[in-house]
């Protein structure tokens, strides 16, 4: 047994209590930062919470409390409670595992809440035999010794299910150990090196690149090692009216070449050198991309038009830009075009973003698109710790059902001759859903009868 | 013919099938209790139906998506899982008591979507964010959990009336005393919160999935996922409480009833008190 050495530590953080007490200010406490809101300025508090309170929030950190040294106090308590917890119960599991059955005395079996006698024909090897044959058909392969007046036959399921908890109880630690690997905060801090783990976010316009992105944590800029394009940025809608999609298109470039384009939106993000790429915001400009095609020529420019600014195409012998627009909300629904190759009137016209215009023009025919000017708003992470969680996410729902709905199941068959007469005595035990097993030993044992 | 007059169906059934539960509980006319047992049966099927309809008539207008995409469908969708919950445990347990101290639940679920301001029952698009195969994983996990939840908070009750008849020492045929063995309620609490606790955890591993392909963070403590933590911690506390430590009866009761509060508080407050990611839920 290990109950000698306990020093007061140990037994503190063994005990049952303390993980209750642990869980009930976990949640206790969480709740504080659903009724607070979280990361505000500090002038929110003062506002909101007057001086005083605003002060003693602040010196408690319960505006950021769920990374405050406190709350991280508690949650290397809980973890501390649950190592040793484990550890101090473990050599018990593992001793009720490999413990010798055979050895358990017949006057125990006798008195076993799950039994049933079964009188048989024959001797007592025979019934041995036939016992044994009979458990094993069913799937139950039994050991066997030999004792004073019988045999003992023994066989047992799923001890190795009284580990079940342990899986759990190592799946939130593993859990955990994924998000001390991939904070940011530890990565800029601990490692002094804010590349390894990283949150933060890029805005790109259209037709632009950027090979930095800027960390929410230190608002600071964090060289990527590749570059990022925004070809293009769109949002669709739906006939109702609502966001049905903001769509970017990516291309990242090594040293200049392009090394792979990927449509980027909500819920599908690009991932490159083990940074991934969220879609989170946009940003539209006064600005619009203006695409004009001379039919005769064959001649094409893409500009970057400003709002009200007249741009000179010289090759194509022609000046545009942009005199009016409508917006529905902060998009543009429609544009005015004014376009002229110095013949004639200029032309002006309304446009929809996406569409086409063709213009017929003393010098020719002319094909022009045009579109607002957006930057995407990127959300850039890394986070080597994210396969860590997922796989302690994993064991721990397979530990959950193995703890909860799989049992150590253990079957006795003690064959004797007593007065002339060989009887079989089953016993049974399981260390969870007792009632369904009796039901599997019930079965079992009339089949035998 | 449309799904609404399917879910109208359901709300009625699910209101006689608590009537008649509620009935046999209080005239004990053993009667009564195959009627409930039928209109919660026929509830469920046209639920099942209803929600099959409309999923069907989102395809219809062109925007195809599984319907446990608002507030309306989630609750009609809770109200399903109380439903075929409750039946299963009927059948498995062969009594039919607990159906006046679960069924309610489902009716109010229907209910509070049928006739509650604010639930818009309409058939939206989905909003970008909500454009993803874990929506389903993560609204069909949570709210099985919700549902054993539910059941194990009617339980918990039970539990407690019971316990007040033993008290006072109740003969076996007044309505209190007639209730199920104290240890037989318990029992069933206890399974049903274990069952329910491994939804949750799988309903909030989905979701913390779903965010961190959605947002790149698999965990941001916004109010939505505090709560669901702070409700995985009352069932951790429970499940130790009654594993370790040997808690039963009247405590065990208490956290059912306290843990489905926070299911609750998880499920709407968060939406109508609490602002955060979750927001689209709110109408």
């Amino acid at each position: 047994m290990t109950t000698q050495k306990k020093n007061p530590f140990w037994a503190l953080f063994s005990s049952v209590k303390l993980a209750l007490f642990l869980l009930f200010i976990l949640a206790a406490t969480s709740i504080i930062g659903t009724v607070v809101q979280q990361n505000k300025p500090p002038q929110f508090y003062v506002e909101v919470y007057g001086p005083n309170l605003a002060r003693l929030m602040q010196t408690l950190s319960i505006p950021d409390m769920y990374n405050s040294w406190w709350f991280m106090i508690l949650l290397a308590l809980f973890s501390l409670n649950l190592i040793v917890c484990s550890l101090e119960r473990i050599p018990n599991a593992w001793r009720l595992v490999t413990m010798d059955n055979l050895a358990t005395a017949p006057e125990r079996l006798q008195k076993m809440g799950m039994r049933k006698a079964v009188p048989v024909q024959g001797t007592v090897s025979e019934s041995v035999e036939k016992t044994a044959s009979f458990l094993a058909d069913k799937g139950w392969k039994t050991d066997r010794r030999d004792l004073e007046n019988g045999t003992l036959l023994f066989s047992q399921k799923g001890g190795w299910t009284r580990f079940g908890v342990y899986v759990v109880h190592s799946s939130i630690l593993i859990i955990l150990l994924g998000a001390i690997i991939g904070s940011p905060r530890l990565a800029n801090s601990l490692l002094g090196n804010p590349l390894f783990a990283f949150k933060g976010g890029v805005n790109i316009p259209e037709t632009q690149q950027t090979d930095v992105i800027y960390s929410f944590l230190t608002q600071k800029p964090l060289p990527l090692g590749f570059t990022v394009r925004c070809d293009s940025f769109d949002i669709h809608y739906y006939p109702n009216g609502m966001v049905k999609d903001y769509v970017s298109i990516l291309t990242v470039l090594e040293n200049g070449q392009e090394v792979l384009t990927k449509k980027v939106v909500v819920n599908e993000p690009l991932i490159y050198n083990g940074i991934t790429f969220y879609q989170s915001s946009y940003q539209p400009y006064q600005d619009f991309i203006l695409t004009v095609k001379s039919e005769e020529t064959g001649l094409t420019t893409t500009d970057l038009v400003p709002y009200a600014k007249q741009v000179t195409w010289k090759e194509g012998g022609a000046r545009f830009g942009i005199i009016n627009m409508e917006r529905r909300g902060e998009a543009v629904s429609r544009f005015k075009i004014w376009f002229t190759d110095d013949q004639g009137e200029p032309a002006k016209f309304w446009l929809q973003p996406g569409r086409k215009a063709v213009i017929e023009r003393p010098s020719g025919t002319y094909t022009l698109s045009a579109k607002q000017l957006y930057a995407t708003g990127l959300q850039v992470a890394k986070d080597p710790g994210v396969w860590w969680v997922y796989i302690g996410c994993g064991l721990m729902l397979v530990g959950l059902v193995i703890a909860f709905f799989m049992s150590h199941r253990k079957i006795w068959a003690l064959i004797r001759e007593e007065d002339g007469k060989v009887t079989v005595l089953f016993a049974g035990s399981a260390n969870k859903n007792k009632l369904g097993f009796e039901k599997t030993f019930t079965d079992l044992v009339e089949g035998m009868e | 013919m449309n799904s609404s007059l399917f879910f109208g169906i359901t709300t009625l059934a699910y209101l006689f099938a608590s009537v008649f539960y509620i009935a046999l509980f209080v005239f004990k006319n053993r009667k009564i209790g195959p009627v409930g047992t039928a209109l919660t049966i026929l509830g469920t099927l046209t639920l099942t139906i209803a929600i099959g309809f409309r999923w069907y008539e989102s395809y219809q207008i062109g925007i195809g998506h599984a319907p446990l995409t608002n507030m309306y469908e989630s609750l009609v969708f809770f109200a399903w899982c109380i439903g075929l919950f409750y039946l299963f445990m009927e059948y498995k347990y062969k009594n039919k008591v607990i159906g006046a101290f679960v069924l309610p639940f489902a009716f109010a679920a229907m209910a509070y979507a049928s006739f509650a301001k604010g639930i818009n029952q309409e058939i939206s698009p989905l909003v970008p964010a909500l454009q993803s195969n874990w929506l389903i994983a993560h609204v069909v996990t949570c709210f099985i959990g919700y549902g054993a939840f539910a059941m194990a908070a009617g339980l918990g009750i039970m539990y407690l009336l019971k316990k007040s008849a033993v008290d006072k020492k109740l003969p076996a045929n007044t309505l209190l005393g007639s209730l199920p063995d104290l240890r037989f309620i318990d029992d069933m609490t206890y399974k049903t919160i274990v069952f329910g606790f491994l939804w949750l955890s799988a309903g909030i591993i989905t979701g913390a999935i779903w965010a961190n392909e959605a947002w790149g963070t698999y965990w941001s403590w916004d109010p939505k996922e505090t709560w669901s933590i702070i409700t995985w911690f009352i069932y951790a506390l429970t499940l130790h409480a009654r594993f370790t430590r040997g808690w039963g009866g009247t405590r065990i009761a208490w956290l059912a009833i306290i843990g489905f509060a926070s299911v609750i508080f998880t499920y709407f407050g968060v939406n109508f008190v609490l602002s955060g990611l979750h927001s689209y839920g709110s109408n």
